[in-house]
């Protein structure tokens, strides 16, 4: 039985380990995309970042993000990139229940579970508490 | 200073910050908010945004490595993830809470915290003894392999090492850091789980935690995409890279460098903290 449980195990963490990588290599280029055209059209402006102003609303949902991104705004496809990266870890624990799914370990399966409703309400339930 | 100006300095310093973050062993994320605050005069509610979602990148990088190579337990890791993601939430609502001067100070402390595990020698693990009814009621007993064979291990202390993780996750959310050096303490010494699996089950949990106050950062605006642009790239820049160098350099003189330069950053950010100047 341990041999077994170790090969999925195994098998298992090669997955999760792609899929972090993947991860983080579309988040760094969906930033730097951004990043570039962001210098072009902002570059020469001042910068000051002494005073605290939070950010613009568009800047502080998924859904704003998603709709600025997509409307080619600079600092918009910085964020989205940035939320890929938020998205990452999130991924991997959503993928772990499957994981522990197929190990048939309902233990697991419900600890998981625990930190993906954690992380979800971190992302999108505490917006609405401000 | 204009922004191209801003970006440049700021993705160089990010860089060296991530190199000797990775060379050390110690993480990037301590150095970046005192950098950001003292040198750049950033906001400490934009540099923890910032740096959190740095950790995010160096942590899911280097745990891409990691988790090939079979010593991260990820039964461990994801049942200490509770722990550590309640905590951050905490923390994150802590950080829109709590004065800015209080949290330079609270960061200043934990450098120094920092420096001093960097310079203390580590204790070895007692032998094995018989596996905690609770460690095996919640699988966390695990082996990883050696050139000898495979070694297995026992967990003990959960409940201990259960609130470490909590606090090691609302240190995380409030100053935006990996608290990678809590987690491998309440691992290592705590739980007597090897060092070798503790600081791959930290560095695993590190980006999981660091999401958990993410979101509650975005949506109160403290992740901005100008600043925070040239920190993730410049750190994960210098974190490849120093993992690249790792192989062959001598860390010890460099390791003793860092936690100087990072119990000097401590020191003034409790300095700027108390003088109301942050």
């Amino acid at each position: 039985m341990p041999v077994q449980k170790e090969w999925t195990d195994q098998k298992i963490e090669n997955i999760v380990g792609n899929l972090l990588r993947a991860g983080v290599i579309l988040s760094a280029v969906v930033v730097l995309c951004g990043g570039v055209l962001y210098l072009i059209k902002y570059g020469h402006v001042p910068a000051d970042y002494r005073i605290f102003r939070g950010e613009p609303t568009d800047l502080k949902s998924v859904s704003g993000i998603v709709r600025d991104a997509f409307a080619l705004h600079s600092r918009g496809i910085i964020q989205l990139g940035l939320l890929l990266l938020i998205a990452t870890p999130v991924a991997r624990v959503a993928f772990s229940i499957f994981g522990f799914a197929e190990e048939e370990d309902r233990m697991y399966v419900a600890f998981t579970v625990i930190v993906l409703l954690i992380l979800l309400y971190s992302l999108i339930g505490s917006a609405s508490e401000v | 200073m204009n922004i191209l100006e801003f970006t440049l300095l700021v993705w160089v310093g990010a860089l060296v910050a991530g190199l000797l973050g990775a060379l050390t062993g110690l993480g990037g994320g301590v150095v970046l908010v005192p950098l950001l605050t003292i040198f750049f005069k950033v906001d400490i509610r934009y540099a923890i945004g910032a740096s959190l979602v740095s950790v995010i990148a160096t942590s899911s990088g280097a745990a891409a490595a990691y988790v090939k190579e079979g010593f991260s337990n990820i039964r461990i890791g994801m049942f200490l993830e509770i722990a550590t993601t309640l905590g951050a939430l905490l923390g994150a609502f802590l950080a829109t809470k709590v004065p800015t001067s209080a949290m330079a100070i609270i960061f200043g402390l934990m450098l120094l915290y920092s420096a001093f595990l960097a310079r203390r020698p580590r204790a070895r693990p007692p032998a094995d003894e018989s596996p905690d009814p609770l460690a095996t009621r919640l699988r966390l007993n695990g082996s990883f392999p050696t050139p000898e064979g495979t070694r297995h291990y026992n967990v003990r202390n959960i409940p201990t090492g259960f609130s470490l993780m909590f606090g090691a996750g609302t240190l995380s959310g409030l100053l935006g850091i990996g608290s990678g050096a809590v987690k491998v303490v309440a691992m290592d010494q705590a739980m007597k789980i090897p060092f070798k699996v503790s600081t791959t089950t930290s560095n695993f949990m590190i980006g999981v935690t660091a999401a958990a106050s993410a979101g509650v950062y975005l949506n109160r605006g403290y992740i901005d995409p100008g600043l925070s642009m040239p920190v993730m790239l410049g750190v994960l820049a210098g974190s490849v890279l120093g993992t690249r160098i790792l192989m062959k350099a001598d860390t010890k003189l460099l390791r003793l460098v860092f936690s100087v330069v990072i119990l000097l950053l401590g020191l003034e950010m409790i300095y700027k903290g108390l003088a109301g100047r942050i």
